[in-house]
């Protein structure tokens, strides 16, 4: 099985004479023995990225086959946990070398010694196919089901009493001999399986205004998030895994900061989930590849990433994935392309982008997992694009594009005025609205899509009358024109603005994100009547009702019903009482 | 240690500053190595490319006088690294570590290899300790942290420079006294740059506190890759394991990276954006990651890179991979340095990413937040009016526009502009607020809360001092 290294550039590396050496299979490279894993072969020579950094290597040392692909390592102690692009988990890392990440270590991703209690489900004589549940046990919150590989179908001979069971301990065997543990691999690159996949007609609830209620993504959909640094979307996605309506969340950090994953490992244990009001983390597990650590773990990663969350999603639960960020993921590809001497498509960007990024977000959906009790699952993707310069017609943003059904389009504009979150209204767009028609009208209000519908039409007429004002100045509209702009202004600021930090506001429940709409609707309508009955614009800006529906969003749950009441009562009994003779 | 040095002699190619050499099959990835010319002097030089059959050699230096039949190689180290120690502060240094100012070698504790090893994400600590710089805008808008990375993106003929000196100069964690040091990098910058930082830290005393690397504008361009990182493994020596609270100055970032781009060119590698590599990301952020905390470990590095944006283009791709990577960014402005306003910094397209963990109640003031957001947005209004005046003319204003107007003029004049004072933190809130009070009504005030409109809106500046 063993060969030699005969060349070294960065992350590449060639090796001779490793036999039966088989695509993507994992191997351990030089002295140090690095991970590295084989992606072209040609004759004798493999070439191979490495996932670690290979200064010091020498023509000569000896490469290691395993003769696997890289297996992702499935099984109860995933959540909770931090791994590296390639699942080394990195707090046991960390008391094992230091602060720093030295070269060659491995540790197993789940503790072996640590005892979990395994309560079975299946008996002796039940035929178990693929995704057939032998068993469970408690994993924090939740319930971990120990499930039948995919690939296995057999009779039990044999299952454990109740009690306690390290991961490694038979727990099942079958009738022609094979042993199960609480632990499963899975190749990272392969999706794994499911029975059927089914319509993306339930909303993701996010919590957030500009999401939900304008454009919302599917429970098993995919969005996009594309915008220049500096533009928030960190602070969407995080906000999105606080507060979304999935049981588990994995976050990947893909060539992320190292400062903001701290952040991010230094909040989410302390934030308690607003569902259950147990530790944010317990349903979390996170992939942390930060941009220095090396490149080739950080292609992996996202595979490592979408694998845990089809492993949850087969136990049927609502998992959101958060890649921060896929044109890390791209660059990644391009740089391991670029060292393998291929021909480059786009912008040096291999030819094949476009193929890996459908086939990443094609993981996504609601399913029905295999096992005979047909468990819904579904695993949401939200991939954050980083266009450079902000350019959108680059080829990472327009391959996403091609794919993805939500786009939340993030404006550098919006941003630098603090309006956040930073998403642009006029070329954000979501192809889910139709799928969704039925679920609004059965959970939140019949016309819920109406009120949208009328304010997305307002602010398109806003923005139009906003190109006359900056030729012409205010002064050139009419009364009626002035309105639209005030309205315009109260949707934006008053509904679509969320502050992500407050503590009332960084969460908004359905019913009150309907209820400020509709606050904001009978103000306008109320406005047009007394216009059309001699008010004046200055009335309708002087009224206090104005400062009233901008603290709406401030307003805590437990007032929500009587406050929204009350301003409703007010709306409806103000007219031109204060009305001067003189206009 | 070996015995014999072993010279390579087989030089078959020079290309550029690269130097391909035949049957140099034990050297490592990454070695460092001597290049003895024919007239018996010696470059220095690194193999980025080692095969059976030949090894690529990165010059660090000219080429000039090398020649194919009788250059020969010889091993210095594997992997590149370099000697540090405590006396290396107060020292300074050429581009790859050697000292230049006649107090001959230094004796090294340790030597350490450049590329350093990447943090272990969950070994880091959140930055959170609020570094106060006396500048408004920094400190009032875009707050800079301890372990921080706040880049300044300048322009050709912008003061960035001068900034720089002035946060060396006033910069300080409010209510300690810890060891600091400097540690200043330059890259391609001219011999006057240099000697107008070197004459700032030595007029404010911080010379004996100062490391400083240099590789001016004529020294040779590939010596540039290895500064800044010759520059961060010192500043990590003396952060986690001499507990010094470092700072780190990195001077132009533009340059580094065009020296980056000579060599892809040099290498025949795909160019991505622009010619410059496709790995540009990847290398830049093995640099600006080095700036941070580890837990359980006293000292930090707060990175504060400088660049030049090309044609004060943001998105060139040098200022954009660097925005990515970096927490934040601050932008100076040609318009406001023209007319006369310092520091010129363009408080909208400024960023700290890490400001609000190092704000609020018990670090700097409980509304900090809050007062930025609607200083920002005010201050965005007045700006976006100020096109309409251009078109339609003041008088077509209404009489808030007006008050925008003037409040956005005022902000300039007296928020912005501050010289070269030293302002502390409760003076550039107070001030934000004074401003906010003179201009415009309270109830234009959305993004405060009532209770700190009540407890400031209209105040003198000392009564607000007393309210705290």
């Amino acid at each position: 099985m063993n060969g030699v290294i005969s060349r070294i550039a960065g992350p590449a590396v060639i090796g001779k004479g490793i036999t039966g050496a088989k695509m993507y299979d994992i191997v351990r490279v030089g002295e140090l023995g690095l991970l590295g894993e084989i992606i072209r072969l040609d004759g004798d020579t493999a070439f191979i990225q490495v996932y670690e950094d290979t200064s010091g290597l020498f023509v000569g040392e000896p490469i290691q086959n395993t003769g696997l692909p890289l297996m992702a390592e499935l099984g109860p102690g995933l959540l909770a946990t931090t791994y590296d692009g390639i699942q080394r988990p990195l707090e046991m890392i960390r008391a094992k070398e230091g602060d720093f990440i030295s070269r060659g270590v491995f540790v197993d991703p789940l503790a072996k010694d640590k005892k979990w209690h395994f309560k079975p489900t299946a008996k002796v004589g039940d035929l178990l196919s693929g995704g057939d549940v032998m068993g469970e046990t408690q994993e924090g919150a939740f319930i971990h089901r120990i499930m039948m590989p995919p690939t296995l179908k057999g009779t039990v001979s044999q299952i454990v009493k109740e009690g306690d069971y390290t991961i490694d301990q038979v727990v099942c065997k079958l009738q022609e001999g094979t042993e199960l543990t609480m632990i499963q691999k899975w190749p990272v690159r392969s999706r794994r399986p499911y029975a059927r996949k089914l319509d993306p007609n339930e909303l993701f609830i996010t919590g957030q205004r500009i999401f939900d209620a304008m454009f919302p993504v599917a429970l098993g959909g995919n969005a996009s998030i594309p915008g220049p640094f500096g533009s928030g979307k960190t602070v969407v996605q995080q906000t999105l895994a606080k507060y979304s309506s999935a049981d588990i969340i994995i976050y990947i950090g893909c060539g992320e900061r190292g400062n903001e994953m701290a952040d991010v490992l230094h909040e989410f244990p302390a934030l308690t989930d607003p569902k259950t009001g147990r530790p944010l983390m317990e349903r979390t597990v996170l992939v942390a590849n930060t941009s220095n650590m090396p490149v080739a773990a950080r292609e992996a990663s996202i595979y490592t990433g979408i694998t845990l969350a089809e492993y949850y999603r087969d136990m049927g639960y609502n998992v959101a994935l958060m890649a921060d960020s896929t044109s890390r993921w791209a660059e990644a590809m391009r740089e391991i392309s670029s060292r393998l001497e291929e021909m480059p498509g786009e912008e040096g960007y291999p030819t094949y982008l476009g193929t890996r990024l459908a086939a990443f977000y094609e993981r996504a959906g609601r399913i029905i997992c295999l096992g005979k009790d047909s468990r819904n699952g579904s695993v949401t993707i939200v991939g954050a694009v980083s266009p450079p310069g902000g350019d959108f017609s680059e080829p990472v943003t327009q391959s996403t594009l091609r794919i993805v059904g939500t786009f939340w389009a993030l404006d550098a504009s919006l941003a630098n005025r603090r309006h956040f979150p930073a998403i642009n209204w006029g070329k954000s767009y979501s192809l889910y609205q139709e799928h969704l028609h039925t679920w609004y009208e059965k959970n939140v209000s019949p016309d819920f899509g109406n009120v949208v519908q009328q304010m997305m039409a307002i602010l398109q007429k806003e923005s139009e009358l906003q190109e006359v004002v900056q030729l012409v100045g205010p002064d050139a509209l009419q009364d009626n024109e002035r309105l639209v702009i005030e309205a315009g202004k109260m949707i934006r600021e008053d509904f679509l603005q969320q502050n992500a930090y407050s503590e009332v506001d960084g969460y908004c429940p359905m019913e009150k994100q309907y209820g400020i709409l509709k606050a904001i609707t009978h103000f306008y309508q109320k406005a047009q009547e007394l216009l059309k009955v001699g008010g004046t614009i200055d009335i309708v800006l002087e009224s206090p009702l104005l400062e009233t529906i901008g603290r709406l969003k401030d307003v805590m749950m437990k007032d929500w019903s009587k406050t929204l009441e009350s301003l409703l009562k007010e709306v409806k009994a103000w007219n031109l009482q204060p009305v001067t003779t003189s206009r | 240690m070996e015995l014999a040095t072993r010279y390579y002699k087989s030089v078959n190619y020079i290309s550029g500053p690269l130097l391909f050499v035949e049957g140099a099959k034990d050297l490592s990835y990454g070695a460092l190595v001597d290049i003895w010319l024919p007239d018996g002097s010696k470059r220095g030089g690194q193999a980025i490319d080692v095969s059976e059959r030949f090894a690529v050699i990165q010059i660090l230096e000219e080429t000039r006088g090398l020649d194919l039949a009788n250059t020969s190689i010889s091993l210095r180290e594997h992997v590149a690294k370099i000697g540090v120690s405590k006396e290396m502060i107060g020292r300074r240094f050429n581009g790859i570590g050697d000292p230049v100012d006649g107090l001959g070698p230094i004796v090294p504790e340790k030597r350490l290899a450049l590329t350093g090893l990447p943090m272990n994400p969950t070994a880091r600590e959140k930055p959170e300790e609020f570094i106060q710089t006396g500048i408004s805008t920094i400190d009032g808008l875009n707050t800079l942290v301890r372990g921080q990375k706040l880049p300044i993106f300048s322009g050709a003929g912008l003061p960035a420079n001068e900034i720089a000196a002035q946060i060396v100069r006033q910069a300080k964690v409010l209510g300690e006294a810890e060891e600091f040091a400097v540690v200043f990098a330059a890259m391609g910058i001219t011999m006057r740059e240099a000697s107008f930082f070197i004459k700032d830290f030595e007029e404010q005393g911080a010379l004996s506190k100062t490391v400083i690397f240099l590789n001016l504008a004529d020294d040779p361009t590939i010596e540039r890759l290895l500064t800044p990182r010759c520059a961060l493994t010192v500043a990590e020596y003396l952060a986690y394991e001499h507990d010094y609270q470092v700072l780190v100055v990195l001077t132009d970032m533009t340059n580094y990276c065009e020296a980056l781009r000579e060599i892809g060119t040099a290498r025949e590698e795909i160019p991505g954006r622009r010619g410059y590599p496709g790995y540009m990301y990847t290398d830049l952020a093995t640099l600006y990651e080095r700036a941070g905390k580890v837990k359980g470990r006293k000292g930090s590095i707060t990175q504060i890179p400088i660049l030049t944006m090309p044609d004060d283009d943001i998105t060139h791709p040098i200022p954009d991979l660097t925005g990515y990577i970096t927490e934040g960014q601050i932008v100076l402005s040609r318009q406001l340095h023209r007319s006369g306003v310092y520091p010129p910094v363009d408080a909208p397209r400024c960023l700290s990413r890490l400001m609000n963990s190092g704000i609020g109640d018990g670090k700097t003031r409980v509304e900090h937040r809050e007062l930025a957001n609607q200083l920002y947005a005010a201050y965005a209004n007045g700006r976006d009016l100020r096109k309409l005046v251009a078109i339609i003319g003041e008088e077509a204003l209404t009489d808030l526009d007006k008050k925008y107007l003037k409040f956005a003029e005022d902000f300039e004049k007296i928020f912005v502009n501050q010289g070269v004072t030293n302002r502390s933190i409760s003076d550039t809130l107070n001030l934000g607020w004074n401003l906010l009070s003179k201009h415009l009504p309270k109830t234009e005030l959305r993004r405060v809360q009532k209770k700190h409109i009540d407890q400031y809106y209209g105040k003198l500046m000392d009564e607000m001092t007393n309210v705290q």
